[in-house]
């Protein structure tokens, strides 16, 4: 399974709470986890990545394995220890403000 | 007895305001959406427990918000709203061509007659349309695709259209507002739209009587008499006696006629009600009085209300969606502030009382009146 960390305001849109857990099978990348997370959560659809371009929100962020991974291509493969469910793949909202 | 029910959007979530007929004890409920920026909530004429609310965020971007139970609870809707065809361009800041992108739902405008149809004024400044109570939404592309789209420029606050008046005496006939494009209107339910700005005078423009780049901030029309219409431009009051094809100045004895909300009294289509604000640049009340003005005689002569209002050291904003009436024999009044302010009036302006002082800034009101 792998496990997937929103931020608050997206955990209770989702109405979540803790850690999401999603079942993929094939490649585990960014593309397949947020497609995955959508299809379980259609509310959370433009929230991460544009509906249309598919691109990142620019406030938010992915971090997995204390690594800054939103810079990689969608279809970069995520840490083996994100594939096996050892670590967590983080949807992080930006800083803003002082 | 009726009761009235306020809906309040903010820059951190939505608020529900009830109370009777009287209108001096209110309930307030929420923060609904906690966090996030409400541009507009409003109810549906048809079926007043219906609620289409507009929830975005500059990190998560929009999402469409409905309550079918009077705002007790709510479910996210379809959030797409795809420009139709290839966008193209409008003006930018700099006078070159910049791509059309979709940021935000500034208005809501829930059908007279469907309450599964609703309407939505967008930035980048567009229409759009749902006939499944939200959940998928087409783009009224004749508005975008007058032949004038390429040269609109966004004003200061972005390029939203932010108002939509729909004509109850003619299902075909429509109204929206651009800043800083200005208005415009249907005649045949949206497929195509001419501007109607002929009498407007911006002297920021290069020809201030031009076509189109005029800053409306917003239209008002009483339903009885939906050929007249008065607007609250960037700088001027209007009004429009034959459906928009010509405005002619109203401002009268304004102290000020630069402000952003106006509207029309529930039973007199004459009455009509401004905010007025310093300036362009300095958008609070002058003098640091916060007054409604009130014309009985549908424009130029205008009266201060000020019972209950600060008149000393009020340096708030009233932003264009903040301003509503409710349909109570005795007409009441509402407006919300960027200090966090709703006040009412159940007295047609002439006191004032506030229902709450402390929200976040206000960016929308509107109001139902129940049975």
């Amino acid at each position: 399974m792998i496990r997937v960390v929103l931020p608050s305001h997206l955990r209770t849109l989702a109405q979540v709470s803790g850690e999401v857990m999603l079942d993929i099978e094939g490649p585990v990348s960014q593309r397949s986890v947020l497609d995955a997370l959508e299809a379980c959560y259609p509310m959370l659809r433009g929230t991460i990545r544009d509906q249309v371009s598919g691109k990142r929100r620019a406030f938010l962020r992915f971090f997995a394995c204390k690594r800054d991974l939103s810079h990689e291509p969608p279809d970069f493969l995520l840490p083996e220890a994100v594939a096996s469910g050892a670590e967590p793949f983080l949807v992080v909202g930006a800083v803003a403000g002082g | 007895m009726s009761t009235v029910r306020l809906l309040v959007g903010t820059r951190k979530g939505a608020f529900v305001l009830t109370s009777d007929g009287h209108r001096q004890k209110w309930e307030i409920n929420g923060p609904f959406f906690g966090g996030w920026e409400l541009y507009h909530l409003k109810g549906s004429p048809v079926d007043p427990n219906r609620i289409y609310a507009s929830q975005c965020s500059g990190w998560f971007g929009q999402m469409i918000q409905r309550s079918d139970d009077g705002g007790k609870s709510w479910t996210p809707v379809g959030n797409k709203f795809v420009y139709d065809g290839v966008p193209g361009t409008h003006q930018w800041y700099d006078g070159t061509p910049h791509p059309w992108e979709f940021k935000r739902v500034w208005h809501l405008e829930p059908s007279l007659t469907d309450p599964d149809t609703v309407y939505a004024g967008v930035e980048d400044a567009a229409m759009f349309r749902s006939t499944d109570a939200g959940q998928s939404w087409q783009e009224l592309s004749g508005l975008r695709g007058h032949g004038s789209g390429a040269h609109w420029m966004p004003g200061a606050g972005g390029m939203g259209l932010h108002t939509i008046l729909l004509d109850p005496s003619n299902a075909a006939r429509m109204y929206i507002a651009i800043s800083a494009a200005g208005a415009f209107r249907t005649d045949d339910g949206g497929k195509t739209w001419l501007p109607k700005n002929l009498g407007l005078k911006s002297d920021f423009m290069p020809d201030p009587t031009a076509e189109v780049g005029h800053c409306v901030h917003r239209i008002a029309m009483h339903p009885s008499r939906p050929n007249v219409l008065f607007m609250q431009k960037h700088w001027d009051v209007m009004r429009s006696d034959n459906a928009g094809d010509s405005w002619h100045e109203v401002s009268g004895n304004l102290p000020t006629d630069f402000g952003f909300p106006i509207d029309v009294h529930a039973h007199e289509p004459d009455t009509i009600y401004v905010v007025p604000i310093k300036s362009d640049s300095e958008h609070y009340p002058p003098d640091g009085k916060l007054r409604v003005y009130r014309s009985r005689s549908g424009g130029n002569e205008w009266e201060a209300l000020t019972k209950g209002l600060p008149q000393s050291d009020c340096y708030v904003n009233i932003l264009r969606d903040a301003m509503a009436v409710d349909s109570m024999d005795s007409c009441g009044i509402y407006f919300g502030t960027t200090g966090g302010q709703v006040y009412a009036s159940a007295d047609s302006g002439d006191s004032w009382k506030a229902i709450v002082r402390d929200l976040p800034g206000v960016l929308s009101v509107e109001v139902q009146t129940l049975p």
